[in-house]
């Protein structure tokens, strides 16, 4: 029971982070009909605003004082400008990177959402799928490198905020024991802020005038087109919003898991699986999926299941994506008639 | 009117001659470019091969597999179980890994081919993942996992271990029946490797197969399921086998490949089935254009060549380089372009790749071909023509 | 004899009925045109005779053999050639390989693995598909690529293709759909003289009734799904419940 309450805990967790990406992807997806493999790039340039707040935050200057070392050398004592400036505030700031690193995030990555759409995307609207394909692939490979070649290939560590640090007692919550189910924080927290996320995209979707002009294109493209609602700069915004979204993704996921630049192809292959399984264009799909792909991955990550099944863990989400492809190919939530074939 | 013309018999022989022949004196011409190392003219002719065959999938019927590294790794583990167990013969090697590949090809391709465009791109690398994590850490005690499956000392091999065992135990090297193929001859400075040999024998008959099934009734069914799968299916075709046909192919000559792959190093191991190595391949037959002979191998050529160079390449030879520029703006110079040589040579693959996407979709062949008509003027006379049928309508 | 029956098929979209208990009798050697206001379910027909659809209940039976739950390309080996209505054709091949495709399909089958021999060597095939394409008016642009032609050539090719085959059955969807005046009498040219020299049984469903009445030996008409006459075109001309329906659409536009 314990084992179990943990899985779904973790499963929360990983859902999270499928479900905001793919959302991204298939918001794409479903407005732009343009399948974007650089999408997992986005969530590691996320996740390095994360990086480069925290090294903007603890960016040192000297404070005029000097030290001297065991061996008798004199080196000049340094400290944080924000502790300088702040003081005890400054230190928090410190602590508090990753979340800060949204106020970072958002407006990099609408600015990088937008960019890409007006420079490279754009003009793939018209081409063959597999160019599409091809291109943002393109671009993947580009951006990943990009961020090898500033921040080199090594992970980076950068750790949550100590008050979310540390483990959280389910347990005691529930009325059990104490110190039975633990989970670390952060994880929460990240579980947390991913079903914010969602439910404010939902929002902004159903009750905003942007939104449903949005919902209508997704499921007519055409038509919307033909309303004289000017479509391309929504499509832009909308490009820029998925690119937020993925890239919230990632920052808030640094603590999880340090990045490297490589951690976005990582995360591509598993995203696309979601919005497959979840169908194409669809975005309760894509939540529903990354959530339960999620979960599945975690119970078959539990010994009992590995027992009868080694290594099912690894390969658990491949198997559900061909199963779900070859006997509902539009997916779980997938409408009839888009991208069956 | 756009005209367009295969090539006949005649030409297709005497491309394939000089073809045969450019091949053959690699070890020549590839000194001149500073290529002719036998591990890098290996590589050549191995992913030549990989990139040929992705190509009759790929370049035929445009359906665009993001999972044949899978194959390529399927074929190097063959391979080395092959001398493990059989002996260190290549042929048996690399007959088990086309079959073995072949077999993996047609089951993931009958489940694949169900579904077309993304979907199969998706459902390609689903499985290629899957092969992946499988290779790394479920079947270790086929694969090895993390460290990779070599040929060791008390392998039984039983067709050449007795004779062997006493001579070379602990890293026995292949060998087509006494002649060891890791064995090179140098002369005048240039190398010939007996395993470069055996691999571009291997690259020619690859291609020449290549060429006949482009310009067979086979192959033109290929290019018109590419091009209009719904008249075909109305014009009594059964779409379905001849792209399965395809895929089982290219997955064939992608184990072959594989088992190339393991000549020179006995060696098989999970990373070469990661999907970063799928798009490899991707890259080599757009780089080089896609549904073209000679395109896939050109590009397999460059982007080796350029890995080698490239990234080896540091501010040394930057500086050596740029020598002509002066002094000052020299190093400014030398440290932006250092971000694309070396371990960032990947970055310079990755725009060369946009760029081609962007604004040469048929591939360097095409660029040529485009040079071509705009040298010899015909570009101007086609528009003219152009213009008048145009007119004419 | 009848080379095409068509015994009580019916079709249902959700609530609307496409196909109401349908019967059609196509004679061997005939030209049979299916006419109709939009929407009779025309195009619905057409399509349960090629396995686009099926119907839910009848049966569609061709020399002998059913039709129904069976792939377009088996009723095609059969002996069913199509036409569509905008041209399908394979627009990066050259017109030759254009004919010489469904020639190939004809003499191997729905499958072969035929890849060695070369395609320029076939001498049977090119000769055959040369003739085709002689006889359709297409000769002297055999090395063109397919995408370069005019609409009007695009459709004679598509009929080229069709031909190539030696169908036994011809269906015919709108054959002169967005067509100039000349280049539908060209087209009604054609397909008579095809009718001539071949024998082809052929199916037209049409709006033109220009077209109609230049070829057709006898004509079904549709409307809401049911065949309210089928006659001989003087007959139908007369017929006071084909007025009704062709103006009955025209009084609800």
């Amino acid at each position: 029971m314990d084992a179990i309450i943990l899985q779904i805990l973790n499963g929360l967790e990983k859902g999270g982070a499928y479900a905001l990406i793919a959302l991204g992807l298939t918001l794409i997806f479903g407005t732009l009909g343009v399948v974007n493999f650089a999408h997992g790039a986005l969530f590691m340039l996320g996740a390095f605003c994360a990086v480069v707040m925290r090294a903007l935050l603890t960016m040192e200057v000297a404070t005029g004082e000097v030290e001297s070392t065991a061996w008798g050398t004199e080196i000049a004592v340094t400290t944080p400008y924000v502790t300088n400036l702040f003081g005890d505030f400054g230190n928090t700031m410190i602590d508090w990177a990753v979340p800060l690193s949204i106020l970072l995030t958002v407006p990099v990555m609408l600015f990088v959402g937008w960019a890409m759409e007006r420079g490279l995307i754009r003009h793939f609207y018209k081409r063959p799928h597999a160019e599409q394909i091809l291109v943002t692939f393109g671009l993947a490979i580009v951006l990943a490198e990009l961020v090898k070649a500033v921040f080199g290939a090594n992970p980076i560590p950068v750790p949550e905020p100590a008050a979310l640090g540390g483990m959280m007692d389910f347990g005691a919550l529930f009325g059990s024991e104490p110190d039975k189910i633990t989970y670390p924080m952060w994880r929460f927290v990240y579980f947390l802020f991913s079903a914010t996320i969602i439910i404010i995209v939902f929002m902004f979707l159903k009750f905003t005038t942007f939104g449903m002009v949005v919902r209508a294109g997704m499921e007519d493209r055409e038509t919307v087109g033909l309303l004289g609602i000017d479509i391309g700069k929504k499509f832009t915004f909308m490009f820029a919003v998925s690119a937020a979204i993925a890239g919230l993704a990632g920052a808030m996921y640094t603590p999880i898991i340090s990045p490297n630049y490589n951690i976005g192809m990582e995360f591509l292959v598993l995203s696309f699986v979601v919005v497959v399984v979840g169908g194409m264009g669809s975005l309760g799909g894509a939540v529903a999926a990354g959530f339960m792909l999620g979960l599945l991955q975690s119970f078959a990550a539990m010994n009992e299941v590995k027992e009868i099944l080694p290594g099912i863990d690894q390969i658990i989400i491949y198997l559900v994506a061909i199963i779900v492809l070859l006997v509902r190919p539009r997916g779980l939530m997938g409408r009839k008639g888009v991208m069956e074939t | 009117m756009k005209i367009l013309t295969n090539p006949s018999a005649g030409v297709d022989t005497t491309m394939m001659l000089v073809f045969v022949v450019a091949v053959l004196t690699m070890p020549f011409w590839l000194t001149l470019i500073g290529a002719g190392y036998p591990d890098l003219m290996q590589k050549f002719v191995i992913f030549g091969l990989f990139a040929t065959g992705f190509n009759i999938l790929f370049g035929l019927t445009g359906y665009l597999s993001f999972g044949h590294a899978a194959f390529l790794g399927i074929g190097s583990y063959t391979a080395v179980w092959s001398f493990k167990l059989l002996g260190m013969n290549p042929i048996p090697a690399a007959i088990f890994a086309v079959a073995v590949s072949g077999v993996f090809a047609l089951v993931i391709g009958f489940i694949s081919l169900r579904r077309s465009g993304i979907y199969f791109s998706i459902l390609t690398l689903a499985f290629a993942q899957m092969c992946y994590a499988l290779a790394y850490s479920v079947l270790t005690p086929i694969t090895n996992g993390e460290t990779g499956l070599r040929v060791i000392g008390d392998d039984p091999r039983i067709l050449d271990g007795i004779i062997t065992s006493g001579v070379n135990p602990s890293t026995p090297t292949v060998n087509l029946f006494g002649l060891d193929l890791t064995q090179t001859w140098v002369w005048n400075g240039y190398y010939f490797n007996a395993g470069f040999y055996f691999c571009a024998i291997i690259l020619i008959i690859g291609s020449y197969i290549a060429m006949r099934i482009f310009r067979s009734p086979f192959g033109l069914m290929l290019k018109a399921v590419k091009t209009n799968q719904n008249r075909l299916n109305y014009t009594g075709v059964n779409t379905k086998p001849y792209t399965l046909a395809a895929f089982v192919i290219s997955g064939m000559y992608a184990g072959l490949a594989g088992a190339l792959l393991c000549i020179t190093d006995p060696l098989a191991g999970a990373e070469r089935m990661q999907w970063t190595a799928s798009g490899e391949v991707v890259l080599m037959v757009i780089l080089g254009g896609m549904g073209t002979l000679m395109g896939p191998m050109l590009g397999a050529g460059i982007i080796k060549f350029a890995e080698q160079k490239f990234s080896t390449w540091g501010k040394t030879e930057l500086h050596e380089f740029f020598a002509f520029i002066p002094d000052g703006i020299r190093d400014t110079v030398v440290s932006v372009a250092s971000l694309f040589v070396g371990s960032g040579w990947h970055l310079t693959l990755g725009l060369v790749f946009m760029l081609i996407v962007i604004y040469l979709p048929g591939g360097i062949v095409e660029g040529g071909r485009r040079i071509l008509m705009w040298a010899s003027g015909s570009n101007r006379r086609n528009r003219k023509l152009q213009a008048a049928a145009q007119a004419a309508e | 004899m009848a080379i095409l029956e068509v015994r009580n098929v019916n079709k249902r979209f959700g609530g609307l009925q496409a196909l109401n208990d349908v019967n059609l009798s196509v004679e061997q050697g005939s030209v049979h045109a299916i006419i109709g206001p939009n929407g009779a379910g025309k195009s619905t027909l057409l399509n349960c005779f090629v396995g686009r659809l099926t119907p839910d209940t009848g049966s569609v039976m061709f020399n002998g053999k059913s039709l129904l739950g069976i792939m377009p390309h088996e009723i095609n080996q059969a002996g069913v050639s199509r036409v569509f209505q905008t041209p399908e054709i394979f627009t990066d091949l050259s017109i030759l390989d254009n004919v010489m495709i469904p020639t190939f399909a004809h003499r191997d089958g729905a499958f072969k693995v035929n890849w060695w021999p070369r395609v320029d060597r076939e001498a049977g095939t090119q000769d055959h598909a040369m003739s085709v394409l002689e006889e359709i008016g297409l000769a002297d642009k055999k090395d063109v690529i397919a995408s370069s032609l005019s609409r009007g050539d695009k459709r004679r090719l598509e009929m080229a293709m069709c031909l190539a085959q030696d169908p036994k059955l011809l269906l015919l969807d709108e054959p002169t759909a967005g067509m100039s005046r000349a280049d539908t009498n060209a087209t009604i040219e054609l397909l008579q003289r095809i009718g001539k020299s071949r024998g082809i049984t052929k199916i037209i469903i049409e709006h033109d009734m220009h077209v109609v009445f230049s070829l057709a030996d006898k004509i079904a008409v549709l409307a809401q799904g049911t065949v309210i006459a089928e006659d001989l075109p003087e007959n139908i001309k007369t017929d006071p419940r084909v007025k009704e329906a062709y103006l009955g659409e025209e009084a609800e536009a």
